[in-house]
């Protein structure tokens, strides 16, 4: 039985077993989901062996929601109840929605983040992410029919610490265990570098449905190194079709719209944007529900005309990019093009005049990403792989905290490489001022009022000094996610803040509970045999780790009574995972975690001492 | 076994000499070969207790390498290291010819911005790049040389404007671009 074996460390359950890990690429337009077989990434199909999933969501009373195809059929039809572009909502405020009076949903303004009102009750888009993630976990598991270890869940690099956090939430809310978020530019920088081991600077420019990325890289010996990124959050081939859709109503000079004849326009005017890829001109034809006919004719030249400055505003964060690379556009050794908006003509006509070369186009730009998201899920879930190689990226937007006058203080500066922490001293300003507020937000602009608000939050309980005296020390750690935490603290007295700054519009545990047993699928589900399920995989997790480390390290790095330790945590850890107590679980878990940390940090000493050994100390010459 | 305190020197923990004169092919090498070995994808498999010490070490890397590969962050660490502080908020007293010059460069930024002029702006980038490697000169002949800390602490003053006249060249020239 497996279970004796824990009980006895140094002897490890097979540690080269393949674990199960998957690559998530959550589309503003289609989604996909790839893992390593054999050593080569590929896409997981669905039962009629297609690869792309719609990220399109349709809620239907009582029922079960349509995901993808099924849902994409009745958008016109059920446009309230069809939710279709649902990442430009992650994260998001109403305000910050620029288009939202022309997108045909039901919008409420909660705070933090907007929710739409469905046939079955009001929404997050986290929950709508949700469904589609699940969808994904169901075919992998399907698929792939093991036990799965994590997945890696990929972003546009211009995500700022809101749409990340959200996209994190959706992934938990559908079941899945988040191994990484990872960047999309990067991830298909993972898979082309890989695959045609490149060497040198790469651009990867990603035009999707709803998010612009350029991301400027350096590889060599195995290391990606992304040296800047840039982008815009709210750019991308929705955005064609949207201008496409203008100019309908204007040549039509048609009635405002009901919500279905503005989807139907809109799916009329992406059909037209894909066709004119392949040829010169398009004809537009719809009859709306008014009874109103629109028949159209589209040439290349008046969508190139209609659109240019869509194109050009892909330039302004490319250039930035390459100066935040200390880099001009020559010293670019190629440049890979991803995503579907990419193959419109224009952008590759535009890409290659700004960078004077032809773009890279042998990658399929709607796989890669989630290819090179599969690659990246295989190594963090800990199997081994022939070429070893290692990412290091970095936040897109500074951090910052609010001082005087609404102005921003800088602290982590954009393109930092993470994961990183920087602090800032602050003091009192009042006689016996015992508490102090503090407001974090991202963005690159000088006034609060122009950047997004993170998380506000207070230190109290500092003892009372005079006005200047006290110094309380703001720590901000981004950890390789992106994802943001903050620390605070008064550095004379050591007084820690009480704060634990959850972002304002991240989800609480109890929330993801909530929204456990409100969805309709995991009613049926036991939401806590889930959550002592997902424990158990976590403490065998764990067992078999601390197991492989004892038997590298253990007789060199630890005293006879500190193995003894660790194997007593061990052997609670394996009772507990016997039976069915979650507490009892989490507290084992968490015992043995704490008894090993000293282990882990002097086994990360003699990695480093190791790796280092060869060139200890520049000798110094001068 | 003691532990390896990577909090204690930058210097010391990607296997440097503490002076300005920097291979910078080195420094690369060094920061690459401990992040293959304490970056958090390393661990992502393993424990919290794991994940916790490799984001520390990552993070550590990672100042380390940020402060010594900027040459101006170089300097004031070495200073900071040699218990010198370099006054950067206190001391404002910069000789008058310098604060002329600084006058000029802004004026000229300004008057380049108001006419649109890129070539304007990339000429003055040119200048004060020139001058940023004088600057630079001087500083490892004080640092590492003359062992003029005091020199040293006044260079690194107005590198610090200089620094900040360069970006505003950079968003200028960002700005008209857009
Ligand atoms: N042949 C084509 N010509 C023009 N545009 C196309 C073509 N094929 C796909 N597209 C566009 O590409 C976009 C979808 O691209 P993709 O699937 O890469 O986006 P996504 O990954 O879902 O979005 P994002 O990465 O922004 O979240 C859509 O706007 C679609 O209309
Ligand atoms: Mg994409």
């Amino acid at each position: 039985m497996a279970l004796m074996q824990i009980a006895e460390p140094g002897m490890s359950t097979d540690p080269h077993r393949h674990r199960l890990a998957i690559g998530i690429d959550l589309g503003t337009t289609n989604s996909l989901v790839a893992t390593v077989r054999n050593g080569i990434a590929v896409v997981i199909n669905d039962e009629q062996g297609r690869a792309l999933l719609p990220s399109v969501v349709r809620y239907r009373p009582e029922e079960e929601p349509h995901v993808g195809y099924a849902a994409q059929r009745a958008q016109s039809e059920d446009p309230y109840n069809t939710i279709v572009s649902v990442k430009r909502l992650m994260g998001r405020g109403l305000h910050d929605l620029a288009d939202a009076g022309s997108l045909p949903y039901a919008f409420v303004d909660a705070p933090g983040m907007v929710q739409l009102k469905t046939a079955c009750g009001i929404k997050s888009p986290v929950e709508v992410s949700a469904e589609i993630l699940k969808r994904l976990r169901e075919r992998a598991e399907h698929a792939l029919g093991g036990e799965m270890v994590g997945a890696v869940i990929t972003v546009p690099a211009y995500f700022d610490d809101a749409q990340r956090q959200a996209t994190k939430d959706a992934a938990k809310l559908a079941g899945l265990n988040v191994l990484r978020l990872l960047n999309e530019p990067t991830a298909a920088a993972v898979a082309y570098g890989l695959d045609n081991a490149a060497e040198g600077i790469y651009a990867v420019y990603d035009l999707g449905g709803g998010t612009f990325d350029i991301s400027i890289l350096r590889l060599s010996q195995g290391i990606f190194e992304v040296l800047a990124t840039n982008g815009d959050a709210a750019l991308g081939g929705d955005d064609f079709d949207h201008r496409i859709y203008c100019w309908i109503l204007e040549q039509s000079s048609l009635a405002p719209l009901s919500a279905h004849d503005t989807r139907l326009l809109l799916t009329k005017a992406r059909e037209a944007k894909e066709t004119l890829t392949e040829y010169p001109e398009v004809r537009i034809t719809a009859v709306l529900s008014t009874g109103e006919m629109v028949d159209l004719l589209l040439t290349a030249q008046v969508f190139d005309a209609l659109t240019a400055s869509l194109v050009g505003k892909t330039l302004g964060p490319t250039r930035k990019a390459l100066r935040d690379a200390g880099l001009t556009a020559d010293q670019v050794k190629g440049v890979v093009m991803v995503g579907g908006a990419t193959r419109m003509p224009q952008i590759q006509r535009t890409v290659a005049q700004f960078f004077k070369q032809e773009p890279l186009n042998n990658l399929d730009p709607d796989k890669v990403v989630a290819l090179g998201a599969a690659i990246q899920a295989n190594v963090l879930a800990g199997n081994r792989v022939a070429d070893d190689w290692l990412l290091l990226d970095v936040i897109p937007l500074s951090l910052g905290i609010e001082t005087m006058g609404g102005l921003v203080e800088r602290i982590v500066p954009r393109n930092s490489t993470l994961p990183t922490a920087r602090a800032q001293d602050f003091t009192t300003f009042k006689d016996g001022q015992t508490a102090m507020s503090f407001h974090v937000v991202q963005g690159e602009r000088e006034l609060v009022a122009d950047c997004r608000s993170l998380a506000k939050f207070e230190l109290r309980g500092i003892p009372p000094m005079a006005a200047g005296a006290a110094r309380i020390r703001v720590t901000l750690q981004v950890d390789a996610d992106g994802l943001l935490s903050v620390s605070a603290r008064e550095q004379s007295t050591g007084v820690e803040a009480s704060v634990a700054v959850k972002p304002s519009y991240g989800l609480t545990d109890d929330d993801i509970t909530r929204m456990l047993k409100d969805s309709y699928v995991h009613a049926k589900e036991d939401v806590h045999a889930r959550a002592l399920r997902e424990a158990q995989v976590e403490g065998k997790r764990l067992v078999e780790a601390t197991q492989a480390a004892l038997a590298e390290d253990g007789e060199a790095l630890l005293s006879a009574a500190e193995r003894a330790d660790i194997a007593r945590g061990l052997s609670a850890l394996a009772a507990a995972l016997e039976g069915s107590d979650l507490t009892a679980l989490k507290r084992a878990v968490e015992t043995l975690n704490g008894l090993t940390v000293e282990f882990a940090s002097r086994r990360m000493d003699a990695s480093v001492r190791k790796a280092l050994a060869g060139h200890r100390i520049e000798d110094v010459e001068c | 076994m003691s532990h390896y305190d990577f909090h204690k020197n930058h210097f010391e923990l990607l296997g440097l000499a503490p002076r300005f004169h920097l291979d910078a092919a080195r420094l690369d090498q060094a920061y690459r070969e401990i992040q293959a070995q304490v970056h958090p994808d390393r661990v992502a498999h393993l424990g919290s207790a794991e994940r916790r010490v490799s984001m520390q070490w990552a993070t550590a890397a990672n100042e380390a390498y940020q402060t010594l590969r900027e040459p101006l962050a170089r300097a004031r660490y070495l200073l900071h290291l040699r218990n010198v502080d370099t006054q950067e908020e206190t001391n404002t007293a910069m000789p008058a010819a310098f604060l002329m010059e600084q006058m000029e460069y802004r004026e000229a930024i300004a008057e380049a911005k108001a006419t649109q002029d890129a070539h304007a702006l990339e000429r003055l980038e040119g200048q004060l790049k020139e001058k940023i490697a004088q600057h630079l000169a001087g500083l490892e002949r004080a640092l590492d040389h003359a062992h003029d800390d005091a020199a040293a602490a006044a260079l690194v003053r107005s590198l610090r404007f200089l620094n900040k006249i360069s970006a505003e060249i950079a968003d200028a020239l960002d700005a008209l671009e857009q």
